[in-house]
């Protein structure tokens, strides 16, 4: 069989063994491609387990600028001996598989519509180094070496990639070029190298990602610098994968960014809190005392803070809480994505509660959705959920850079201060709606000597802030909530909606990281002439745009990574969408990220048959809101 | 039912240090039942603030559920109040603080609230020695949920039900000086005189104060061979008297030397404490630890300040944060700006 041949648009992925320092080796594999000017998404697809086990780091290069996951793979560089029989058999007909020949390969290994490259990684180890350490983290360095001979990776921006990484630490630099020429030298004299399937640097137009000066980051820190920049002072949390990176990242950059130039102190406040519970009591406590606080956790640690959501919901207090969505239910599949949180997270906590959400799909957006985040808290008195996932928290997503403007001042919401407070007239009261939006003012404690006090209680009050049992008040004050919900959905983010390229009654629905694979999915289904109009839904509550766009299609696919079809059920519970019918579920929550492939399988069968194939086993279309 | 306090007040009441009347410090009027020991701490919480001459908007009151949870509305009207979830009040109060240090924390909690499922939260605030003080009004029993065991009923008190209690309890005092808190005291709400003082003290510690004060629940656990009544704490209580000196005012009573010590705290102001032991040192820990087991062993509550560690670390300066509270600061200090950020996203590509 030919090899497959293509250039700047191929899968490669790398079969590692987690614990041997193959990230950084990885990581700078795909930063070099990204300095090529080559679109590229790379993902970690990694066990819950410190070491020793398999784990895979794929990377997409697209030229077009597909970052989601597009499925299959054409370049396997297996180095991890335990999972090689799977890791054969995933390359397509006409991909490579590079491997350590050092030892002979296992005849049952060989397939015949495959290309195989033994590089001997072992034995040039061996050979090169004494120290069992060095052999280990060197037989990374060296695979990268060979492949930027066979990918044709440019040699210098890897040399300017190892100076980077090793600043500081000058003495590494000398033996990790060392490193990657061994591995250069083999390839390119043994091997024809490029082989049909290379980079070539210049072919970069992206058409998805438009001319700006692209990044290279991970979710979580630009979460992470989101909250930095919104003047975030108070982070309470305790540690779960996939959401300990937002704190480890804000933690850095205050270190950097937050120490008081004149007394050297910090501007700021990290507790590791003793489980979620605590971690949102203490966003909520420094929130009602006038400070900006958050705190970042995953699905089990949302199903702990419930009860204080509801609290804060009740009581109207901000907070900012992160949710980086991980397979569950319970514990699930910690280090695998989904967007599975959905429901719990809209109505988190006992008795009538919502609560506002944002799903960002980029780094650009997780930086610049947690500056709204905090606005928006302390706008509307109340928690906001900023739904990440893993996919896009923890892998360096290719992204607009982040931006902020200058004039930017924080809206710290309906405030009144000693000032205001003295120059009342009427009678102040904590839950009046004074403005008929449903958003009360408050006070910070300590701001009057003799006004502004008030009692905050999860339970039943009137206007006034005094305790009441009154089912009139209490129905008044829920009937205000209700109000402000309404006022919050003119205040977040509206869906970004695109028209197909021909006229069409069909639509596609989806968020975060299902937009890209999807976005593409829809591309490759126009070119059969299946044309779909397509809204990627930013928050929650759902706005006007959201309900026209429903009540404007005929048919409308909403697109996402869990079982139950979540988001589906979010939306007929929250628009006035009657027709159930009308909402077609596609889904996919195997854990690994969903791909263009699947979504336009799906949709292709349920456009020409009537129906979609089940992707795992279970009936998808039928009543999933029941 | 409305509650309407009468407002007149009496031209020659006395007045404080910021010529405030003791009124200025009262709260709502209490709606729990009439002798519960709760009121008697509300009073002594409003005194204690009277005396101290504490600006009432200063005091940030934190609860979290039970009958003691509720009084906050009690006292000092004036204050901001935040009466949380059950069992959580030690975390919203840790926020609170980290958010504003300036202000002055009282947090009220029952022992249902602190001993059972807010154990954990508890224990976590008394390690990181927030500077709050903390009270447990300790009536052995769940008061707004009709009388069900507490985890600080002791075994061999029986419930008003007639069941006796088999399991072992928790005593607060002592885990709390196990575990590193730097202020507890225990005390008793008919002893007037001697919380008093021991509040005052505990406001003016410089870290985590814990009270636990014994408080009888009236209507669910006052009964005959109940160990937290009126009655049985009368018997067995065995305080050593407490006297708290505010900074600057002048030390005139006289003392026994031998068995009374003086503990200057942080403000400068001065704790006196007249203990029936001449060994106890209630600046070291396991020497607290044998005095308390000690009165136990003997069937005694041995009461008044039972441990105190001066010149700790609290959380503020543990985190190493700056003296202007972080509620206070805004864009200048907080936020780096749009140029720090091309520099970031440079240093991405
Ligand atoms: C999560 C939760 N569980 C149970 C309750 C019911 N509840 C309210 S108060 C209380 C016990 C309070 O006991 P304690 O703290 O000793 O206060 P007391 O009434 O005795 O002063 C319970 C169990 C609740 N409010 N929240
Ligand atoms: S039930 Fe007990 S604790 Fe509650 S108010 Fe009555 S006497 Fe006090
Ligand atoms: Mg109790």
């Amino acid at each position: 069989m030919q090899p497959k041949a293509s250039v700047n648009d191929f899968v490669i992925k790398f079969a590692n063994v987690n614990g041997t320092g193959s990230a950084s080796a990885n990581g700078m594999f795909a930063k070099a491609i990204f300095r090529m000017g080559i679109p590229v998404s790379p993902r970690n697809i990694f066990p819950s387990n410190i070491q020793g086990m398999p784990t895979w780091y794929e990377v997409r290069v697209s030229e077009y600028g597909y970052l989601g996951r597009r499925g299959g793979t054409d370049i396997m560089v297996c180095v991890n001996p335990q999972s090689m029989q799977r890791d054969v058999a995933e390359v397509d007909a006409g991909g490579y598989f590079i491997y350590d020949s050092t030892k002979p390969l296992d005849l049952r290994l060989v397939r015949k519509d495959i290309h195989y490259i033994g590089i001997p990684f072992t034995e040039i180890c061996l050979r090169e180094y004494t120290d069992a350490r060095q052999r280990l983290l060197f037989k990374n360095v060296i695979y990268v070496g060979a492949l930027a001979a066979l990918l044709n990776i440019d040699f210098g921006i890897l040399k300017d990639l190892v100076s980077e990484q090793f600043k500081g630490k000058e003495k590494l630099i000398t033996p990790n070029v060392y490193a990657l020429e061994l591995g250069y030298q083999y390839a390119s004299s043994n091997f024809d190298c490029p082989v049909p399937m290379h980079l070539e640097p210049g072919h970069s137009v992206g058409k998805h990602i438009g001319d700006f000066e692209n990044i290279l980051m991970d979710g979580n820190t630009a979460i992470a610098l989101g909250a930095v920049y919104a003047g975030a002072t108070v982070a309470a949390w305790y540690p779960i994968t996939p959401s300990t990176s937002v704190i480890d990242a804000f933690d850095k950059y205050c270190r950097r960014l937050r120490i008081d130039p004149g007394t050297g102190k910090k501007n700021y406040a990290i507790v590791q809190a003793e489980d979620e519970l605590s971690a949102m009591g203490m966003v909520i406590g420094a929130c009602w005392n006038g400070a900006r606080a958050f705190t970042a956790t995953s699905g089990p640690g949302v199903s702990l803070m419930s009860e204080f959501l509801g609290l804060a919901y009740f009581a109207e207090v901000p907070a900012v809480l992160v949710d980086v969505q991980r397979a569950g239910p319970s514990t699930g599949m910690p280090t695998r994505t989904q967007q599975s949180d959905v429901l719990m997270a809209a109505y988190a906590s006992h008795g009538d509660t919502k609560h506002v959400m944002l799903f960002p799909g980029t780094p650009a957006e997780c930086f610049s959705m947690t500056l709204d985040a905090f606005d928006l808290a302390e706008r509307l008195q109340t928690p906001v959920i900023i739904m990440s996932d893993l996919e896009l928290g923890m892998n360096e997503c290719m992204s607009p850079p982040l931006e902020f403007d200058d004039e930017r001042r924080y809206d710290r919401g309906k405030v009144l201060d000693a000032d205001a407070l003295d120059d009342m007239t009427e009678r102040w009261g904590r839950y009046l709606d004074v403005d008929g939006d449903g958003i009360p003012y408050r006070t910070y404690p300590g701001a009057h000597p003799s006004k502004g006090s008030y009692f905050t209680r999860g339970s039943s009050k009137d206007e006034y802030a005094a305790y009441t049992e009154d089912g009139a008040a209490y129905v008044r004050n829920m009937d205000r909530l209700l109000k402000k919900f309404e006022t919050a959905k003119s205040l977040v983010p509206p869906p970004k909606i695109k028209q197909a390229d021909a006229e069409t009654t069909m639509g596609a629905v989806f968020f975060g990281t299902t937009a890209s694979p999807a976005y593409e999915a829809t591309e490759i289904l126009a070119k059969e002439g299946i044309h779909l109009d397509t809204m990627r839904i930013r928050s929650f509550p759902f706005n006007e745009d959201v309900e026209e766009f429903i009540e404007t299609h005929d048919r409308v696919f909403i697109i996402e990574q869990n079982r139950d079809g979540q988001m589906r059920r979010l939306m007929l519970n929250e628009t006035k969408v009657h027709m159930k019918d009308k909402l077609v579920a596609i889904l996919e929550y195997d854990g690994l990220p969903i791909t263009a492939l699947k979504i336009a399988s799906m949709i292709r069968n349920y456009v020409l048959g009537g129906n979609i194939t089940p992707i795992h086993g279970l009936e998808t279309t039928e009543d999933v809101a029941s | 039912m409305t509650y309407v306090k009468p407002m007149f007040r009496h031209p020659d009441a006395p007045v404080n240090g910021l010529g405030h009347t003791r009124q200025v410090y009262e709260g709502g009027l209490s709606t729990l039942c009439a002798g519960c020991g709760h009121d008697s701490i509300s009073a002594a919480i409003i005194d204690a603030c009277f005396e101290l001459s504490i600006e009432p908007h200063r005091v940030a009151k934190l609860s979290g559920i039970g009958c003691s949870s509720k009084t906050p509305a009690y006292f000092l009207s004036g204050s901001h109040s935040f009466n949380s979830v059950h069992g959580r009040m030690p975390s919203v109060a840790t926020g609170a603080n980290l958010a504003n240090r300036d202000l002055i924390y009282i947090g009220v909690s029952g022992d249902g609230d602190t001993a059972s499922i807010g154990l954990g939260q508890f224990s976590h605030v008394v390690r990181r020695n927030l500077n709050m003080t903390y009270l447990v009004e300790n009536n052995g029993c769940y008061g707004l949920t009709k009388g069900q065991d507490s985890a600080t009923m002791d075994s061999g008190s029986r419930n008003k039900k007639g069941d006796l209690n088999q399991y072992s309890p928790i005593d607060l005092a002592r885990l709390a000086i196990e575990i590193g808190a730097t202020f507890v005291g225990r005390s008793f709400s008919g002893d007037k005189q001697q919380l008093i003082p021991l509040i005052k003290a505990a406001i003016s510690h410089r870290g985590f104060a814990l009270l636990d004060v014994v408080s009888p629940c009236v209507t669910f656990n006052n009964h005959a061979d109940s160990t937290k009544s009126y009655e049985h704490m009368r018997q067995v209580n065995a305080p050593m008297p407490v006297d708290f000196v505010p900074m600057r005012e002048e030390i005139t009573a006289s003392y026994d030397a031998g068995n009374t010590c003086e503990v200057c705290m942080h403000d400068g102001s001065v704790v006196r404490l007249y203990k029936h032991d001449n060994d106890y040192d209630i600046e070291d820990r396991q020497s607290a630890l044998q005095a308390a087991h000690h009165y136990a062993s003997e069937g005694k509550i041995l009461t008044g300040l039972l441990y105190i560690e001066r010149d700790s670390e609290e959380l503020h300066d543990v985190l190493d944060t700056s003296r202007r509270p972080l509620n206070s600061m805004d864009e200048k200090q907080l936020c780096p700006g749009s140029r720090l950020l091309d520099s970031i996203n440079a240093g991405l590509r």
